[in-house]
């Protein structure tokens, strides 16, 4: 019995760890375009990105869920995601990389715009273009600033992803609760706790391996 | 010919109109120290003279070339403002070091990224980076920060922070170097050793424009005084004619307000 629960829970633990990695994968970069976007000095641009912040920000993300698989059929006629596990699949990444990409944004502006403007000053004045400013004085500084609220949101996509079992994504937890069912034991969904602890375990301690490797300057 | 000419530069922030027409020149090898109280404008004119201001009216020449005129100054570039900065350097008042570099990266950080643009050959950015390199453990010397190349600016104290500032403007070998306030932000035991490293820039020729409230310092090392109240220039001279004998009542007045 305990070898079969293993078994099932590994497997929803893959899934769930590939929600988590392509999260991150493709959120990390859209949360900067994103925070970019919130900056820019061209107001149509600016409002249209802090309207979408507020938007998937303020509503949960398990309706997001279900909007982003289901909505299109309503409104097209026709399941865009297509039929079977691909299609729920690109839903639920683009769900969550959609919501993890306005989270972060917020975080990289914050930290963006706590950069003095003297830095920015300093590299124009020694004939540095915007963009060598930017990643070659700017960012490395942002990225000690907000590692700590970063880790913060990273704990928090890995047990977001269990929202995807919403819209029949077989991740941990259903894999969990699927023995209540099946056996009518309900202990296997309780044990997928140790999954997620022992995987933020891992991860607190790799951002506190990179928090003290940030730590060799201050400022 | 000048080396720099500066006409007629004003500059508005608002409504409140900071610069009201400033001009002068200044000849290769020139120290010119600007003095004045806060709020006079002499920190817009070192930003707008290094282009993080853009000047309302006037022009800017150097060395016979127009590099800024007010009348064009939406059709130039940000290749072309950057170019021509480059004829400038400038020392800010809070050193604005790249924290996260040591003093030797902080120094060739810019010189690298101008050099290596468009070199391919590996062997070739190589010998560049050196040279590089080596340039700025020169301007350490100069600045007499040698030892200190493999530090972090947080482990270095104000006076050495804002040596290691000028010596990475001078890696970027500007025709005029700027200071704004260049000790106004350090504790008083330190300033003597940036006002020291400035004094020594002279006697290797260098050019340069000093903003500054350490009177003794301009009187001694500045070859010409500019004394700027409320957006213009209200008296210019040698240091001995402004010290010794201003002609302005408001300069008279301004000097003789005892130093705290």
């Amino acid at each position: 019995m305990f070898q079969t629960v293993i078994i099932a829970l590994n497997e929803g633990f893959l899934k769930t760890f590939e929600i988590f990695c392509v999260t991150l994968l493709g959120a990390l970069p859209l949360g900067l375009i994103i925070a970019f976007g919130s900056m820019s000095r061209w107001r149509p641009l600016k409002w249209f990105v802090k309207t979408l912040v507020w938007v998937v920000r303020g509503t949960p993300l398990m309706l997001q869920l279900l909007i982003i698989f289901y909505g299109p059929g309503k409104i097209f006629g026709y399941n865009i995601w297509g039929t079977g596990d691909w299609g729920r699949n690109a839903a639920v990444f683009t769900a969550f990389i959609l919501n993890y990409a306005c989270y972060f944004s917020e975080i990289y502006r914050g930290g963006i715009e706590s950069i003095p403007r003297g830095q920015y000053e300093a590299g124009q004045v020694l004939g540095m273009t915007k963009p060598q400013i930017f990643f070659r004085v700017v960012l490395m500084q942002v990225v000690k600033r907000i590692t700590a609220p970063m880790s913060n949101e990273v704990i928090t996509l890995v047990k977001d992803t269990s929202l995807a079992r919403i819209i029949l994504v077989y991740e941990i937890i259903w894999a969990g609760q699927d023995f209540i069912k099946s056996s009518g034991v309900i202990w296997p969904l309780f044990f997928t706790g140790v999954y997620y602890l022992l995987f933020n375990g891992l991860l607190t301690v790799l951002f506190g391996y990179i928090e003290k490797k940030l730590n060799y300057y201050r400022g | 010919m000048s080396l720099l000419e500066i006409k007629n530069i004003t500059k508005s922030f608002g409504d409140t109109q900071v610069l009201r027409g400033i001009g002068f020149n200044m000849e290769k090898g020139e120290v010119i120290a600007v003095i004045g109280s806060s709020g006079s404008g002499k920190t817009t004119l070192l930003r707008c003279i290094n282009f993080l201001e853009q000047p309302d009216g006037g022009t800017i020449t150097v060395n016979g070339r127009e590099i800024y005129s007010a009348e064009k100054k939406k059709l130039y570039s940000d290749a072309e403002i950057r170019t021509n900065r480059l004829n400038f350097g400038l020392v800010f008042q809070s050193f604005n070091l790249f924290p996260q570099y040591n003093v030797l990266k902080n120094i060739t950080l810019a010189p690298e990224l101008m050099r290596l643009k468009g070199v391919s050959s590996g062997a070739e950015k190589k010998k560049i980076r050196r040279q590089i390199s080596n340039e700025a453990l020169s301007l350490l010397q100069t600045v007499g920060l040698s030892e200190k190349a493999q530090s972090y600016p947080c482990e270095l104290s104000g006076g050495q922070q804002q040596r290691v500032a000028i010596a990475r403007a001078l890696a970027m070998n500007p025709e005029i170097l700027c200071f704004d306030e260049p000790t106004s932000a350090l504790d008083p035991e330190l300033t003597g050793e940036v006002l020291r490293a400035i004094k020594s820039l002279k006697t290797q020729g260098r050019t340069m424009i000093v903003v500054t409230h350490e009177m003794d310092f301009a009187r001694n090392v500045a070859d010409r005084i500019i004394y700027m109240a409320d957006g213009v220039i209200e008296e210019t001279g040698t240091p001995e004619q402004v010290f010794s004998a201003p002609r302005s009542e408001k300069t008279r007045a301004f000097l003789s307000k005892p130093a705290l």
